[in-house]
């Protein structure tokens, strides 16, 4: 019923999208809905997109380099953060440069991205890392330090060592706080890439393709390009969840 | 396997630079198999002493011998059991029991077939594959107790450890506790507030006092096991304790 009752909003203001374009009768400034389907529903065509690869080809160039990006933050935040999880003095160590850095918009990256990496995907990598990257480890800490003392003591006394304690204790118990982290790191890269994409530079990529369309005046291509922002959002999300809900379930039932 | 404590203290630092003395000059000589119960009121260091002899702090002064060998680190021969559930959320029961053998590189298989004695031993047997939070209070120690069982120490240390237990549940423990024992001769240390648990479990208790904590008396309790909460001679040692302590903390319990 709340399902049902969640779907009632999208179609009133689908509704009213017609309407509104129909008043206005511009596609110029609100394209109608019927102009837009045929975008979406043909998305390997190149018609639609006045040579500039099709919604498919710009939204896997799109991925591949959230993908680069996201990992690369992956592969730096996590153990950083099981470090300076554990440690104080690593934490000590890059906690002020952490929290100096971290304020400043991924965006704001973009000029020197530019002139570090040139044109190309490189940059955009890098704005990708730099959004993902913070969300990434601040849980990651996070979740290290959430991990119970007295398991960590039973493993103790087990005859756990040093790396045992890690492996088989602390990055299991910080796990599901760190799947949140990168749950919300891919979310903020996959905004990332878009915007940097809309930035000049880049010639491919669903950022690069609503912008593109914007420059021919394209509104239906502008929306179809949105629409499929946002599914692919959405379906990177779900997939994170239900990884979470099969691995993690434990998190809210431990008592 | 005999544990010997040497004056054993141990003092606190806090942030203001105060000293704390927690405990003082403990001497204990715990002979192989016997069933030790530490009393004390709250704050009194009986966890800290065990977590010294468990070798999660250290002494400030003081030599704890296992066998006459000094030990100051965690030890194979001994196995902590903690008060609050310990469990690993994410391992199911068998997978918890084992962790210790896992740790020693011992084969899937083979930790399987150790675990399922203990995990009879303390009757979970059919609850292999089920997680902590599917089990009750009294069940997640027994599978704490398996744990601790699985690596085969000859020292069992106990943390007040059905202390978050309802009474009837903390009864059945303390039976089933009683015949793990006799059945696996291994040594208990076993710290408790309550006179009446220590009185049913007890070769000998040793009764603590209040910060800093020393040794006040070492109470041997005859008679065979199991033993009648209402007999003679368990009151009578009952009300000694009792006596004891609140004369220690001026009030009456």
């Amino acid at each position: 019923m709340t399902r049902r009752l969640g779907l009632v909003l999208p179609l009133l203001l689908i509704i009213g999208w017609e309407a509104v374009a129909i008043i206005i009768n511009n596609p110029f400034y609100l394209p109608r809905i019927e102009s837009v389907i045929p975008v979406l529903i043909n998305p390997f065509s190149t018609d639609y997109t006045l040579g500039t690869g099709s919604l498919v080809d710009n939204a896997l160039v799109s991925i591949e380099r959230v993908i680069i990006g996201f990992f690369i933050a992956a592969a730096v935040a996590i153990p950083l953060g099981i470090g300076m999880g554990r440690s104080s003095r690593i934490n000590d160590f890059f906690d002020t440069t952490i929290e100096m850095l971290r304020p400043v918009p991924p965006l704001a990256w973009v000029p020197l991205a530019l002139a570090w990496f040139k044109l190309g995907i490189a940059s955009i990598v890098f704005i990708i890392f730099i959004g993902s990257v913070f969300p990434i480890l601040l849980n990651t800490i996070d979740g290290v330090r959430s991990v119970k003392k007295t398991w960590i003591e039973v493993g103790t006394t087990l005859g756990a060592s040093e790396r045992q304690v890690l492996s088989k204790i602390v990055v299991p118990g910080a796990a599901p706080t760190i799947w949140t982290g990168l749950r919300v790191g891919f979310g903020i890269a996959w905004m990332c890439v878009v915007a940097a994409e809309i930035l000049p530079g880049p010639t491919s990529g669903l950022g690069y393709l609503i912008m593109y369309a914007y420059n021919q005046g394209q509104m239906n291509v502008i929306i179809a390009g949105m629409i499929t922002i946002g599914l692919i959002g959405l379906a990177v999300d779900q997939l994170f969840k239900i990884v979470e809900s099969r691995l993690f379930s434990w998190r809210g039932l431990d008592r | 396997m005999t544990l010997s404590l040497r004056e054993v203290s141990r003092v606190f630092t806090t942030e203001k630079g105060e000293t704390i003395e927690a405990l003082s000059r403990i001497s204990l000589e715990i002979r192989d198999q016997e069933f030790i119960c530490i009393l004390g009121p709250s704050g009194c260091g009986k966890t800290t002493l065990l977590r010294i002899i468990a070798g999660l702090e250290s002494a400030t002064s003081g030599t704890i011998s296992l066998n006459g060998m000094a030990t100051t680190e965690p030890s194979h021969l001994m196995a902590m059991i903690f008060q609050e559930y310990s469990l690993y959320p994410w391992r199911n029961v068998q997978d918890n029991v084992t962790l210790g053998l896992e740790l020693r590189g011992m084969r899937k298989a083979e930790r399987a077939e150790n675990a399922k004695k203990y995990i009879e031993l303390v009757g979970l047997k059919g609850f292999e594959r089920s997680f902590p939070h599917e089990l009750s209070g009294g069940m997640r120690q027994r599978v704490a107790v398996a744990r601790a069982l699985a690596i085969d120490p000859s020292i069992l240390l106990m943390d007040e450890p059905f202390g978050a237990l309802d009474a009837q549940t903390r009864n059945r423990m303390q039976h089933e506790l009683l015949h793990i024992w006799q059945k696996t001769k291994k040594t208990i240390l076993f710290v408790t507030h309550s006179v009446d648990e220590a009185v049913f479990l007890a070769d000998r208790i040793v009764v603590l006092t209040p910060r800093p904590g020393t040794v006040r008396e070492i109470v041997t309790v005859p008679g065979e096991r199991p033993r009648e909460r209402t007999g003679e001679q368990f009151v009578h040692i009952r009300r000694h304790l009792l006596d004891m302590i609140s004369e220690e903390s001026g009030t009456v319990q």
